[in-house]
């Protein structure tokens, strides 16, 4: 008997979805719980302070709207980049997925720069909450950019050879990647408000 | 690729660009909002309110779920509410009620 687990890209009698979209919708929702988890202690810090910081005053909330337009265009460079796929047009798929890539390294180099001028004040994690919740929440969906930008260059190296040799299995894939790439994107959308402007 | 299918693919298309729009119209709604006099709860009501209408544009036609199958709605009922009831604890431990409990 054979160990190898086949790809499987027809959906799946029993889910009704493919074996991949089930498990990235699986991981996305452990995602939610982590990402909930760190929620639930911004509200307990925020509402136990006595004194909480107003977000205008710290941060710098001109970049961080930019930084909100940036990962909002990626995510629709993501979904046409998939879209590029079901047109059956590798070429304008590459650029889509190439743009999603630059703009995600985009936001990292402006959040590198926010993080770059709260260290020259001195203000680190361990100054109060606010800086410890606050570089928590941004460094862990830092990570999760960095995380994308990861997938989605690998997506794009090897897409020659993986659109030839399986086109079904290659959109299937890039489908997969863009659902973690919008939920990276959604959860930005929370943090932007919550943490910037409130 | 059928041509019914690319008819759809240019359809998506074309709602993608508008659901961009929508959302960064929203950003800058967001940002203007925030400069409003209004009461400190009423900001935390109307920032959370875009933020769930640009989180629910995102998806429910980036991410397809507005054209998605039973079993991925079963796995995002249960997150939802395990999240929502998490959230909701964390209000409830804050309120005096909880604390005339507890001592």
């Amino acid at each position: 008997m054979s160990a190898e687990i086949h790809y499987i890209d027809t959906p799946h009698p029993v889910t009704g979805v493919t074996n991949n979209k089930l498990g990235v919708w699986a991981f996305l929702a452990s995602e939610v719980m982590l990402f909930g988890g760190l929620f639930s202690a911004y509200i307990l810090l925020r509402t136990g302070a006595s004194n909480w910081p107003h977000g205008p005053e710290l941060l710098n909330v001109k970049l961080a709207t930019i930084n909100t337009m940036v990962l909002i265009t990626s995510s629709v460079t993501m979904v046409m980049a998939w879209a590029s796929l079901m047109l059956q047009n590798l070429k304008r798929f590459r650029f889509y997925m190439l743009s999603t890539i630059l703009l995600a390294i985009g936001f990292l180099v402006i959040k590198t720069f926010e993080y770059y001028a709260k260290f020259e004040h001195h203000h680190y994690p361990s100054t109060n909450n606010f800086y410890a919740i606050y570089f928590t929440l941004t460094g862990l969906h830092g990570l999760h950019v960095v995380g994308g930008v990861f997938v989605n260059l690998y997506l794009l190296l090897t897409a020659g050879k993986a659109w030839k040799d399986a086109p079904k299995k290659f959109t299937s894939r890039v489908e997969a990647s863009g659902l973690y790439w919008h939920f990276v994107d959604l959860v930005w959308i929370f943090l932007f408000p919550a943490l910037y402007l409130l | 690729m059928s041509h019914a299918n690319i008819e759809d693919t240019l359809k998506h298309i074309r709602i993608y660009i508008v659901i961009f729009f929508s959302l960064a119209v929203l950003t800058v709604v967001t940002v203007w909002a925030s400069h409003l006099q209004i009461s400190h709860h009423l900001h935390i009501i109307v920032a959370l309110t875009i933020a769930t209408v640009k989180a629910a544009l995102v998806a429910a036609f980036f991410m397809h779920l507005i054209s998605e199958k039973k079993t991925i709605y079963a796995i995002l009922g249960f997150t939802g509410f395990f999240f929502l009831a998490m959230i909701i604890l964390t209000f409830l431990t804050t309120k005096t009620v909880i604390h005339s409990w507890l001592v």
